[in-house]
């Protein structure tokens, strides 16, 4: 009896059996690294004095944080990462015109169910939406992987996630996620494996799932994991030649925590400045905004898009308030161009630019200002986390962030 | 070891540690240079070698960013106390040489300011009045890892 993440564990690190809280070496099938976090990896895997990686087709080299360089060092980033890929013969790099990794990653067909994946980026937890045990990890880690391509891991507890009740309407995946984490703590799932389950999630789209997923690091989780359905195999089919292995957890296993969340009377929900878990109600903030972001690998897929662009089309941002718009990546602009949705944004006054990263990390476009309060559609609102630390950044749902948009203040659809 | 403590609270995150518009440098010097700014923007300049970092629980929370426990190191920090750590950075720390000591009641314990001192073989802390409190003593192979400086000097020397 085990769940999804001892299955997994087990079958990368040769074992029949592995429990919670054993520690395993597992063979990893897909690291990936950026332009952010790259350039230290491939420091540390030159100083541990590796001369090949251990397999160049399973590693996976996207560019999207600072993309197109906006500084010499962020250049010279680029420049150490293309000379790596260069030497290793790496088979997946993506360049400044791909988009974000943890959209570009299951879209380009490099995710499957039952994989390991690392990632150094925290959010590589979003992968687990298609049933991979798919988790953040250091440059030291990623030079280690790319050296020997395995990795300690201690096999982590399971909080299991069950959801019920049909959402209302505007409200979304972000909301249940921003209320589970809310209710639970920025540290409330601490090394453990977060399992998404229930009617709710089924009924989910995988581009809903992935935002739960996303958002899993944020009450301190290894990974996010939703168990593969039709739609995850329809998904990954269309997209990937990869084989692929589908665990489902055993409802009775030891190490498996169920909590069950009903969100028939959720409302939409909005993290506060400066924790994610800091969440209240829409309807009791009221509070006046200068940007609006809408994008990252929490909210810049084509649904995300269409239900912004649903609320904005004929509308027009209200006076003073700066919108982005980011898709996610080329695959979602293109779409969104398609069908008119990237019109309504700038009929609207909204910025779009080519798929990035963003003003998210605060270290490209759309860094805000000292006593600046930005509206977010990402996962993260540290202080100073999108520029000053005297600015405040608010984290909604694509639905909230553009009825926001459109009256200058922070308020949930009419 | 002995050393200032300087405190912080609760869910210190990594963009605190080191805000995400450095991440382009990779060198102690520069990132340490940003190190807590957006608490204390002269945080660098006080802290001295040796000193402490205590803090409430979640230390380390959010990114995965390794500059940030490079940023403490280039500060000078010989260990981080916590009431509890995240996942990410507890193994980004161990691999770059940055102790974290997961010691509960220790901010109750010890005030900003206050010299404290750590015995790593004990598992005690000692505060500034001799108030004496334990954390769970790392094991062998972490302690041989950050005697050495971190992961890749840990295994360079063992080859």
């Amino acid at each position: 009896m085990a769940t999804i993440s001892e299955k997994i564990l087990a079958r990368a690190s040769g074992k029949d059996k592995v429990e919670a809280g054993d520690i395993v070496i597992a063979n990893i099938d897909i690291a990936m690294t950026h332009d952010l976090t790259g350039p230290l990896s491939v420091e540390s895997f030159e100083k541990i004095g590796a001369s090949k990686v251990w397999d160049s087709s399973k590693i996976v080299i996207p560019f999207d944080h600072q993309v197109p360089a906006d500084s010499i060092d962020s250049a010279n980033n680029h420049i150490i990462m293309r000379e790596f890929v260069k030497k290793h013969e790496i088979k997946h790099f993506y360049d400044v015109n791909a988009g974000v990794c943890h959209q570009i990653l299951p879209e380009l067909g490099h995710v499957v169910p039952g994989e390991v994946i690392v990632g150094a980026d925290s959010h590589t937890c979003t992968h687990g939406a298609l049933g991979a045990f798919s988790t953040g990890i250091g440059s030291t880690d990623m030079a280690m992987v790319f050296a020997e391509g395995n990795l300690w891991f201690k096999v982590p507890e399971t909080n299991r996630f069950n959801i019920t009740g049909n959402l209302k309407e505007n409200v979304y995946a972000k909301d249940v996620i921003l209320h589970i984490i809310g209710e639970i703590g920025a540290d409330g799932s601490t090394y453990k494996a977060c399992e998404f389950a229930g009617e709710t999630v089924s009924n989910m789209s995988v581009s809903d799932r992935m935002v739960l997923c996303n958002m899993a690091i944020e009450m301190g989780g290894k990974t996010g994991l939703v168990e593969p359905d039709k739609k995850t195999i329809e998904y990954v089919e269309s997209r990937s030649k990869k084989p692929y292995k589908i665990y489902k957890t055993d409802l009775n296993s030891s190490s498996l925590n169920i909590i069950d969340v009903d969100v028939s009377d959720l409302e939409p929900q909005v993290a506060c400045p400066h924790n994610v878990d800091n969440v209240k109600a829409v309807s009791e903030v009221d509070v006046e905004i200068d940007q609006v972001f809408l994008g990252s690998c929490t909210n810049g897929r084509l649904k995300d898009l269409r239900e912004a662009a649903k609320i904005l089309k004929g509308n027009e941002i209200a006076n003073g308030v700066r919108m982005l718009v980011i898709p996610a990546s080329r695959e979602v602009y293109r779409k969104a161009l398609a069908e008119g949705l990237i019109k309504i944004f700038i009929e609207a006054g909204a910025l779009v630019s080519a798929p990035c990263c963003g003003p998210c990390l605060g270290g490209h476009t759309g860094i805000i200002g000292p006593g600046e309060v930005s509206l977010s559609t990402s996962n993260r609102n540290f202080k100073g986390r999108q520029g000053s630390p005297d600015g405040e950044v608010y984290l909604s749902s694509a639905a909230v962030a553009a009825a926001s948009a459109i009256k200058g203040r922070i308020m949930a659809p009419e | 070891m002995k050393g200032t403590a300087w405190k912080f609270g609760n869910d210190i995150d990594t963009d605190i540690i080191v805000p995400g518009r450095y991440l382009i440098y990779t060198d102690e010097e520069r990132l340490s240079a940003h190190c807590m700014e957006g608490l204390d923007p002269d945080f660098d300049k006080k802290c001295k070698k040796g000193d402490f970092i205590v803090a409430g629980k979640n230390f380390g929370c959010g990114s995965s960013r390794e500059h940030a426990p490079i940023a403490l190191k280039g500060v000078g920090i010989s260990a981080v106390i916590a009431e509890s750590f995240a996942r990410i950075f507890y193994r980004n720390a161990t691999n770059v040489g940055v102790p974290l000591l997961e010691a509960p009641g220790i901010t109750e314990l010890v005030e900003n300011g206050d010299e404290i001192e750590v015995d790593m073989d004990e598992g005690t802390i000692t505060a500034s009045n001799g108030e004496k409190i334990t954390f769970k003593k790392l094991p062998p192979f972490m302690l041989e890892i950050l005697e050495q400086g971190g992961l890749i000097e840990y295994l360079k020397n063992k080859r």
